[in-house]
């Protein structure tokens, strides 16, 4: 008798326990993300894994030398032409992501202050440039922008230059203005979001206080939208410091980038090595400076007092 | 103390278009007093404490604040300081800053804003928590750090908006008798909006009872309590009978009422007595009934029988249903005797005090 009873005591656990782990939490936030996951790993991760593996090799014309080797890491680093290029994406991005910031956050401060019954369509209003295809934005600046472009002729028109000026294309300030362009409102997204969250009586303790307006914004606004600051920078600035579309056909010879180096290797100079080590350097320098920025911002809301 | 107003509200409306959120009302409160608007909500006391915040601004009429006229003064230049129903914490400062937030721009020397800032943690007992985060404490401290980044302003009016309602049962008996004892420390005017009774009751010097955007009746507690205007306050302000009655005799300051089973009761007029043609209504407290147990009798009683039994651990609600009557009466009784016990459908005598009968306006 005791050897059944055993059984029967021992078995209901084990199998609740099974029946038990399928219904818990972390069982169904693992088939939520699964579709997810399993794309990220086969569509991001393993690529990743073969661009860093890719960098430690040699190109020897057609064939790849897979004996390890950190030559492609010295010339990325050491070579001056991609030190400077890296240097530049990285000037290029940070100024793109403060002006995009600076002029995002007004935008994002009216709606969500201003906006009223409307904030929805005050939304709606900002993705409209997006109904547009971002190579179609690009070259609308290039029609602004040239030598024969509207902000020429406008100048001319207003007797304000009598000959055309070529100072507005092709150098670093053109691919700046038209990233700002195309990324400003990725940039209201987010500090929006940030803005939104601020509990209104915050700002009405603030005033109670003693505080006015602008020193309301200075000390409670600015400081409890700084999360939505920091989203803002990250969104615009990592991914055009890998932009290369924007520096070729608006950049001239002046606003070439890094990514304009790594597709030159991926692609004509066809060294995949180079160009993956090139990758690599960047990714990990962009993450070092995001790091930097996300804590300066950090440190600055902490002063505000 | 001499009597000085300290807040003067003359004929002050708000309107959001048709709805008159507060209509023309005047309303006087005293230097140093504890002051409570006490309705139900939507009643409008909140509005008329964010008027005198200046977060809102009246579409009529006046509000001065120590003789000062308050209309064009924005809230920040006001000589009041408010505590907020969510407290308001500031999340991303820490107790002394929060607390000191105010004084920054006062430029005091650190020596002096830390000597106030100290003084006024101490006075709601935050001593030592200065340091702590802001999100790091419970609800009843953040309502301290509240208070006291509002007293170390020294207004000269402090608005509390609900403070209490947000707190546990015995938190909030326990902030009433602090709040109480802290007001007639600083000596500050209080105003205190709330629509909990027994809260306003507990603590003010007089009461302002609001119904629909105007003041029903202003008093003090006990007065509000034992003399309501009408029946609307009375019922407000707790259990209370209600007994048809109509007018036989009014002058002056008295009214004698004709009712069934209480028969003629001459009792004052309550002040601002509307007469609505000859009926009004008699009203008792629940606690002012006594049932007389066994052989016991009174100079003043009713008979009946009990139709229903509550028990509330200290005392016992009995409904007793007394002929002659429309409604059954409520009445009170502490468990002393066995109240809790008494089976329903027993009869049973009652006492009324005869001074404790309140005419009412309808």
């Amino acid at each position: 008798m005791t050897v059944p009873a055993e059984t029967i005591v021992a078995m209901p656990p084990e199998r609740g326990r099974k029946r038990n782990w399928l219904q818990s939490e972390s069982a169904t936030g693992l088939g939520l993300i699964s579709p997810t996951l399993i794309y990220a790993l086969i569509f991001l991760v393993v690529p990743i894994l073969l661009v860093i593996a890719n960098s430690f090799w040699t190109q020897h014309y057609l064939v790849v030398d897979r004996t390890f080797t950190l030559e492609n890491y010295r010339i990325a680093v050491t070579d001056p032409i991609y030190r400077d290029l890296l240097m530049r994406s990285l000037w290029i991005s940070l100024l793109v992501s403060f002006f995009t910031v600076v002029l995002a956050y007004p935008i994002a401060f009216f709606i969500s202050f201003h906006g009223g019954r409307h904030k929805g369509l005050w939304l709606f209003l900002i993705t409209i440039p997006f109904w547009t295809s971002y190579l179609l934005r690009v070259m609308s600046w290039k029609v602004i922008l040239g030598y024969n472009g509207v902000l020429n002729a406008t100048l001319m028109g207003l007797g304000i230059t009598d000959q055309p000026s070529d100072a507005f294309l092709y150098n670093t300030s053109a691919v700046v203005i038209t990233l700002t362009h195309a990324w400003a409102t990725f940039a209201v997204l987010p500090i929006f979001v940030s803005l939104e969250k601020i509990d209104r009586t915050l700002i009405e303790a603030a005033t109670d206080l003693g505080d006015g307006p602008v020193r309301r914004f200075l000390r409670i606004t600015l400081p409890l939208s700084a999360p939505g600051i920091i989203s803002a920078v990250l969104i615009v600035m990592i991914p055009t410091v890998g932009d290369f579309v924007t520096p070729k056909l608006v950049g001239g010879k002046d606003g070439v980038m890094i990514a304009n180096a790594i597709q030159a290797q991926f692609g004509k100079a066809a060294n995949w090595p180079l160009g993956a080590a090139l990758s690599v350097t960047t990714m990990a320098v962009v993450t070092a400076i995001a790091a930097a920025v996300v804590l300066t911002i950090r440190t600055a809301a902490r002063r505000i007092r | 103390m001499p009597e000085r107003t300290m807040i003067e509200i003359s004929r002050v409306t708000r309107s959001y278009g048709a709805f008159k959120a507060l209509d023309e009302t005047s309303l006087s409160i005293r230097e140093g007093e504890f002051f409570s608007l006490l309705g139900p909500s939507g009643c409008g006391k909140t509005t008329l404490l964010r008027m005198i915040a200046g977060f809102d601004t009246p579409t009529s009429g006046t509000i001065s604040v120590d003789g000062q006229p308050m209309d064009g003064i924005p809230a920040n230049r006001r000589p009041t300081n408010m505590v907020f129903q969510s407290y308001a914490i500031f999340p991303h400062l820490n107790v002394e800053q929060n607390v000191s937030y105010g004084l920054k721009r006062l430029r005091l020397n650190p020596s002096e804003e830390q000597r106030r800032v100290e003084e006024a943690l101490a006075q709601v007992s935050l001593g030592g928590l200065g340091k702590r985060g802001a999100t790091e404490l419970s609800g009843g401290q953040r309502q301290r750090v509240a208070l006291a980044r509002a007293l170390v302003m020294r207004p000269k009016v402090l608005l509390l908006d609900e403070p209490l309602s947000a707190l546990d049962k015995k938190l909030r008996e326990q902030m009433q008798v602090e709040l109480r004892r802290l007001q007639q420390a600083v000596g500050i005017t209080f105003i205190l909006v709330t629509h909990d009774q027994y809260e306003a009751l507990a603590m003010s010097d007089r009461i302002a009872v609001m119904f629909g955007g105007r003041i029903a009746q202003v008093a003090t507690p006990k007065e509000i309590y034992q003399r309501p205007t009408n029946c609307q306050v009375a019922d407000f302000l707790g259990g209370m009978n209600f007994v048809k009655a109509n007018i036989v005799e009014e002058n002056g300051s008295t009214i004698t009422l004709d009712t069934p089973v209480f028969g003629r009761v001459k009792t004052d007029k309550p002040v601002a007595f509307a007469r609505n043609g000859n009926a009004a209504t008699l009203g008792i407290r629940p606690e002012r009934l006594r049932v007389l147990w066994d052989d016991a009798t009174d100079k003043h009683e009713v008979a009946g029988k009990v139709v229903d039994r509550h028990y509330f651990g200290e005392i016992t609600h009995l409904v007793i249903e007394i002929p002659g009557f429309e409604k059954p009466l409520s009445v009170t009784e502490t468990n002393n005797f066995g109240a809790d016990d008494i089976p329903v459908g027993a009869p049973i005598r009652l006492a009324y005090d005869p001074d404790a009968l309140v005419a009412l306006a309808d």
